[in-house]
């Protein structure tokens, strides 16, 4: 059993004095907290009190989640242009199946609501690329980063620079790159090459939407990927070298399995990132051209508010639908990771 | 010392209690404001004079990206929560929230006598009578030239009733040239294409009165329009480079010479005499005609006074001053914007420039006023006009990058139009 030496205040360092200073207000929160929540306990019995402990995040939840999601809901099935639910006439699913009118779901041009399928449309389109990109640059980087190379504090610093930059800052920036007088094209000119009008041709402005949104956060998937890859015990690399494995066999039996919980959450949060693109494609290339470049987020932002008759009940309609896309894409991440942990 | 005490807190309470008072006694009026060119300062100035000759009065003006007075403004009207007053563009649409001045302004018979055309404007339906605010500027579309390139490639400038064709034909010439790279630049806008439709022969209205944006005037011009994105004499990144509704200007283009013809309005005056200055010779000139018109379409900005106003006293008190024929000549001279005023429009407002061109150019859009079509005036007056604008903009387009033929896309806006006025009828 250890003794406790008695401590003499002429013993306790600076430290010690500061510390104990800085717990005199907890110690007396705690006091203060003591006694109502012997109470509550009293009275609710010790199983219920984590109930207690939770209900001040289940308010803030409630009302900055689900309430939004049930007025949001609301609105959906009300009609006119008016902003209080009370003022709005009940249509029921009416916004919804004007949404869902079409002739065939594979042509925009057959639904009555085409900018919607445009928006869905690109909105898949851009989320398949994207997201492919994303996870396998950010794999290919963080796996650089992760080895013994000069400079790497500076590289790490660098691909995580972005990431820190405000949507519109990033979208202007690469605007002014690529505007006709843009430092890209002055660069074509300038070795005899013709300037190409990036935001005219659809291909381009969705190759650079992606290429923009992928430069803009590849760092933060780096950084999580890169934190999977140092996690990962460093005998089992030592023990796979004595074994005289090739390298391509110890990536795909030693750091894929293992960093899988890791680059699965990469692989969710950027799907659902991706689904909700909205600010740096919308400055960077307005949606076009034409409807090129226009997701459903844009979407749903027009109807919504750019109008002259602002679509509340349409706009939400379409927010539902979207909700419904990232519930979907939340429970597959759910299971997908159960699957994992069953093995 | 206990005495003195007392003293200094009796005088401290006392001095809090009138300085409370006096805060009390301020009424702060609030205008929401967004800028075009210097009239932000204009305004401040002649506001700063309003405050010194009526110390109760605080007028804060709170500049705003003109984004944020077609989108947010509503939004915030609607919610209740709006300024005292703005400055807007969407004059009967917004109708709906604004303040009947009436009972709060001095003489409403000068106002009607000098606002009277465009009291209409902001009126939302016939029977309306009232008085809500003026016009900061009326605006009038119509094209310039840089008649500095036209002179180096030796191409003389169409004369008056010249046609658009005539004006294409002429700005290709002076492009191929000069190697310009923007023959020709039309901002991306409803409100800019509609006078030349119109000029094509396009009545914008049916016989009762609803909307019809869709004939063969509003074909031929679109026809046109989408025409010179394919043969090169517009630029597809002003039409086709965004989608929707979004406006795009080929105003910073313009001056910097990469442009041969604009069209555009006014209300570019003082910001090409500021940025251009004398570096080329930048030319107004009247509109082209087509076989029904040669017309642009007015317009403009108006400071109405809003409902969620808690001082229509000082409001009404506020706009008498800034209304008053002293101040406005004072306000149009130094914006150099058209005035919206017709006792000044009549005797002429004194513009505070030098330039020769920005002179020109107020002279060419003033005399095209009286020019304006009855349909152009209708349709400026219309209480959704902003919904036909969109429609015409966003499908036309789509029509220009391909993803619509030009039948597609007027099928599209007729769709669209209805839809939007169905869905806003419905709440009412």
């Amino acid at each position: 059993m250890a003794h406790e030496t008695p401590v003499h205040s002429d013993d306790l360092s600076l430290g010690d004095r500061l510390n104990a200073v800085a717990a005199w207000p907890v110690r007396v929160l705690f006091g203060l907290l003591d006694t109502p929540f012997r109470a509550l306990q009293r009275l609710l019995g010790i199983g219920r009190m984590p109930y207690i402990f939770l209900l001040p995040n289940l308010a803030f939840f409630g009302i900055f989640v689900i309430v939004p999601l049930i007025i949001n809901f609301a609105f959906s099935v009300t009609g006119g242009d008016e902003l209080f639910l009370s003022e709005r006439p009940y249509v029921g699913g009416e916004q919804y199946s004007y949404l869902a009118d079409c002739g065939s779901y594979l042509d925009p041009q057959s639904c009555r609501e085409d900018r919607f399928w445009r928006g869905i449309y690109n909105t898949v389109v851009f989320v398949f690329f994207q997201v492919a990109f994303m996870v396998l640059f950010s794999l290919v980087t963080a796996l650089i980063l992760n080895r013994e190379i000069r400079g790497r504090g500076f590289f790490r610093a660098a691909f995580f620079f972005p990431v820190l930059l405000s949507p519109v800052v990033v979208a202007l920036i690469w605007k002014w790159i690529l505007l006709r007088d843009g430092v890209l094209n002055a660069g074509l000119t300038s070795i005899g090459l013709d300037r190409i009008l990036f935001f005219v041709d659809p291909t381009w402005s969705m190759f650079w939407a992606i290429f923009v949104s992928i430069w803009a956060h590849m760092g933060f998937y780096t950084l999580i990927l890169l934190a999977g890859l140092q996690a990962i015990p460093p005998d089992l690399y030592e023990a796979a070298e004595m074994d005289g494995t090739r390298r391509e066999r110890v990536f795909w039996r030693i750091t894929l399995p293992l960093l899988w919980p890791n680059l699965l959450v990469v692989v969710v949060l950027a799907l659902i990132k991706a689904v909700q693109i909205f600010d740096e494609v919308f400055v960077l290339t307005g949606g076009g051209p034409g409807t090129a470049t226009q997701f459903i987020v844009q979407y749903i932002y027009t109807t919504g508010f750019a109008n002259q008759v602002q679509n509340f009940g349409l706009a939400a309609a379409a927010s539902v639908v979207l909700g419904v896309v990232l519930f979907v894409l939340t429970l597959v991440q759910l299971a997908a990771s159960r699957r994992k942990e069953d093995g | 010392m206990k005495n003195r005490l007392c003293r200094v807190l009796v005088l401290g309470a006392a001095a809090i209690g009138m300085m409370a008072g006096s805060a009390l006694a301020e009424t702060e009026l609030r205008i929401t404001w967004y800028n075009d060119g210097n009239e932000g300062e204009v305004m401040r100035g002649i506001l700063d004079r309003y405050e010194a000759a009526n110390p109760d009065v605080k007028v804060t003006l709170d500049v705003v990206p003109y984004k944020a007075i077609l989108e947010s403004l509503p939004v915030q009207l609607a919610a209740g929560e709006g300024p005292d007053l703005a400055r807007v563009t969407d004059l009967g649409g917004l109708s709906e929230h604004y303040m009947d001045l009436t009972p709060h302004i001095s003489d409403p018979a000068y106002w009607e006598t000098n606002f009277g055309p465009f009291l209409k404007w902001l009126r939302g339906s016939g029977d309306d009578k009232g008085i809500s605010g003026f016009m900061t500027q009326l605006t009038v579309t119509g094209p310039y030239v840089n008649k500095t390139l036209f002179e180096q490639a030796g191409v003389a400038l169409p004369g008056e009733g010249a046609t658009w064709d005539d004006w294409a034909k002429a700005v290709r010439e002076v492009s191929t040239k000069l190697d310009i790279p923007i023959p020709m630049a039309w901002d991306r806008s409803g409100h800019r294409v509609s006078g030349p439709a119109i000029s094509m022969g396009a009545k914008m209205f049916d016989a009762n009165g609803d909307p019809a944006l869709v004939d063969d005037g509003l074909k031929a011009m679109a026809g046109k329009l989408y025409d010179w994105h394919q043969d090169g004499t517009m630029p597809k990144e002003l039409w086709g480079s965004v989608s929707g509704s979004q406006y795009l200007g080929a105003n910073e283009d313009f001056a910097n010479a990469n442009v041969a013809m604009y069209m555009s309005g006014s209300w570019q005056i003082p910001q090409f005499a500021d940025k251009i200055g004398d570096a080329f010779d930048w030319w107004a000139v009247p509109a082209p005609c087509g076989p029904a018109a040669c017309t642009g379409m007015p317009g403009g900005a108006a400071l109405v006074a809003l409902k969620t106003s808690e001082h229509p006293e000082e409001v009404g008190k506020l706009m008498d001053y800034l209304s008053s024929e002293e101040v406005l000549n004072e306000f149009y001279g130094k914006t150099l914007f058209i005035p919206g005023h017709l006792g000044l429009a009549a005797n002429g407002v004194e513009f505070q420039t030098d330039d020769p061109r920005a002179k020109h150019a107020l002279e060419t859009f003033a005399a095209a006023v009286p020019g304006i079509s009855p349909t152009a005036f209708d349709l400026q007056g219309y209480v959704y006009n902003r919904v036909m604008f969109n429609a015409l903009i966003s499908r036309l387009g789509e029509a220009i990058v391909g993803e619509l033929t030009l039948d597609e896309a007027y099928d599209r806006m007729t769709q669209d139009i209805e839809q939007q006025i169905a869905e806003k009828k419905r709440g009412d």
